[in-house]
């Protein structure tokens, strides 16, 4: 099933401006939430903070009280090797299906190494993986 | 009366009044003066020009100042003439207080009204008869050209001291007939009681004012009922203000524009079709000038109005630089009227100079309005870097607009450079902010920081 696969990412748009990591962290500390993977992608001054939590919901609140601008993405998770390849194996999976990766963060956690995908078509992304032989983990480990 | 202090040529006032027409139907007060153009008007113009002139002589300000430009009055023979004219300027009006630009004599003059300086001595106006009687047939004109007519009901909700907006419009909307209420500033409790009691059809007032009086009404859960024309004026207002008065107060908002220096409110004004305000090309000569090299611009390009005053008697003025920033409008108004001037979107001081180019801060909020993905907020640095002009504007982006992708971060950017491109002929850098994030101003915008220093 392709819809609990789904991971619901918060992503913040924040000016690149000293403190302001620390301000978001602060604000998601506050509201006992859980940052479990996070990346900051920037361009010219300004960038979108991109994290995956516990309890997006409060995420969402916190941060939007505190005036930021604050948006859910759909992204998925996927299970990875933890050796060298283990990269490579899943980008080419989808890179032989065409299907285009907008982009990727990662992390090493209690589930192994995990990898953020952010994908165009994610039901095509998903069925390709799991017939790949991967895991997409379900939503319900993070959130 | 003088030959020239009754210029409205062969029409009648009174015949113009008279016909009652259906709604919609253009009502005129002084049709061949309204819809002049061509060659009559130059015409006309020019003769007035030469007689402006001739009265300014009647001040030692005018007497000095063609004496050190080399000319003489009988060298203004056409209207191109009056570029070999320096400007006047509101601080030689200042200098001149309190009756040094009178061109009569003090006996002549029937009212005084001052425009107050921000600094400093006010400015004296003074009218003889002959003015008020013009004055008012302006305010008439205008009155007249917005559907008002005898049996509307005229309250007008200005100060009546020295400003002029009191006493002016008083009188031109008693010359058409109107039921007038000049019931003034303050107590906007007994302004709504009378609009309601009075059956008022139509008010004057500030737009800031008109809102207040809106939200009162509103909380004193008191229809409006009988209200169909708003005139609002004395201070910028935009069209979103516009619709949200329209809709609080059901009237029809128009923009009135004017200064005292040019008799008072009635210059310019909207016709029904409220796209440009009309300026009485009979009685004002109208130049759109470049603010820093004093060159005329044509229609369709933003500038600086200036104005020479053709029939004032009491204050003849010459070029009178208004630092009110428009510029012409070429195409014909369905009115049948004259040429219009665009709605006053700023002041020259504001005016920057970026790599030779003229920007007015207004341009920039008015693309800014154009862009749902950002909001109406700015800020303006202009640096110089390597001996260049850098211009970087600041916008915040829309709370409703954030996707959470960069990408489109980048292309709102994109966008709002575009358009800026498209409408400043220049080349900006943009850096969304955060919403919220930009300093919120209340009366006078500091939007602009010149970080320049000599090169
Ligand atoms: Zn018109």
């Amino acid at each position: 099933m392709p819809a609990e696969c789904m991971i619901r990412q918060i992503s913040v748009f924040s000016e690149n401006k000293p403190g302001k990591l620390a301000s978001i962290a602060k604000a998601l500390q506050e509201g006992g939430v859980n940052i479990l993977a996070f990346s900051i992608a920037e361009a010219d001054g300004f960038g979108v903070v991109r994290a995956i939590v516990n309890k997006p919901e409060i995420a969402y609140r916190e941060l939007t009280r505190l005036g930021y601008n604050v948006a859910f993405t759909e992204v998925i998770a996927v299970g990875m090797e933890d050796r060298p390849g283990g990269l490579y194996e899943i980008a080419d999976l989808l890179g032989g299906a065409s299907l285009n990766i907008e982009y990727a963060y990662a992390y090493s956690g209690k589930e192994g190494a995990v990898l953020i995908l952010r994908v165009d078509n994610p039901a095509d992304a998903i069925a390709r993986i799991q017939a790949g032989g991967r895991r997409c983990l379900p939503s319900s480990v993070f959130q | 009366m003088s030959t020239w202090s009754n210029p409205f040529l062969s029409v009648s006032p009174i015949l113009c009044a008279l016909p009652k027409v259906a709604k919609g139907r253009q009502m005129f007060w002084e049709k061949p003066m309204e819809t002049l153009k061509g060659d009559d008007l130059k015409r006309l113009q020019e003769d007035r020009l030469k007689e402006t002139c001739s009265r300014a002589m009647g001040t030692g300000f005018y007497r000095d100042l063609f004496k050190s430009a080399g000319i003489s009055p009988a060298d203004i023979k056409t209207l191109d003439d009056i570029t070999r004219l320096p400007f006047t300027r509101k601080q030689d009006l200042r200098g001149g207080y309190p009756f040094g630009f009178l061109a009569v004599p003090l006996s002549s003059v029937v009212r005084i009204h001052t425009t107050s300086g921000t600094t400093g001595k006010p400015t004296v106006v003074g009218y003889t008869r002959g003015d008020l009687e013009k004055w008012s047939s302006l305010i008439a004109r205008n009155l007249t050209m917005v559907g008002l007519r005898q049996g509307d009901v005229f309250q007008n909700m200005v100060n009546y001291g020295m400003f002029t907006g009191g006493l002016g419009f008083h009188y031109g909307a008693e010359k058409i007939g109107l039921t007038v209420i000049p019931s003034a500033t303050g107590n906007t409790k007994r302004q709504i009681e009378m609009i309601h009691d009075f059956g008022v059809t139509a008010i004057h007032c500030t737009p800031s004012y008109a809102m207040h009086l809106a939200e009162s009404a509103e909380e004193a859960g008191i229809k409006l009922d009988s209200l169909k024309t708003g005139i609002f004026g004395a201070e910028p207002w935009s069209e979103s203000l516009r619709g949200e008065l329209e809709e609080k107060l059901g009237v029809t908002a128009y923009d009135s524009y004017g200064l005292s220096e040019l008799y008072g409110p009635g210059v310019a004004f909207e016709c029904q079709e409220r796209d440009g305000l009309h300026i009485w090309h009979d009685c004002y000569l109208v130049e759109i000038i470049d603010p820093v090299t004093g060159e005329q611009l044509g229609p369709g390009e933003q500038g600086e109005l200036v104005v020479t005053p053709l029939v004032k008697e009491a204050m003849p003025l010459i070029r009178y630089r208004t630092g009110d920033v428009t510029m012409l409008i070429e195409d014909d108004c369905p009115c049948g009227r004259g040429m219009k001037i665009a709605r006053i979107t700023g002041r020259s001081d504001d005016m920057l100079v970026i790599r030779g180019i003229n920007v007015f801060p207004s341009q920039i909020e008015h693309v800014l309005l154009g862009i749902p993905e950002v909001g109406n907020q700015f800020m303006v640095y202009v640096d110089r870097v390597n001996h260049l002009d850098e211009m970087t504007i600041e916008v915040e982006l829309s709370r409703t607009h954030f996707s959470g992708e960069l990408a489109d971060l980048a292309r709102i950017q994109k966008k709002v450079i575009k358009e800026l491109r498209d409408a400043l002929e220049l080349r900006t850098t943009v850096r969304l902010v955060e919403p919220g994030s930009l300093p919120r101003f209340e009366g006078k915008a500091k939007r602009v920081i010149d970080r320049r220093t000599g090169d």
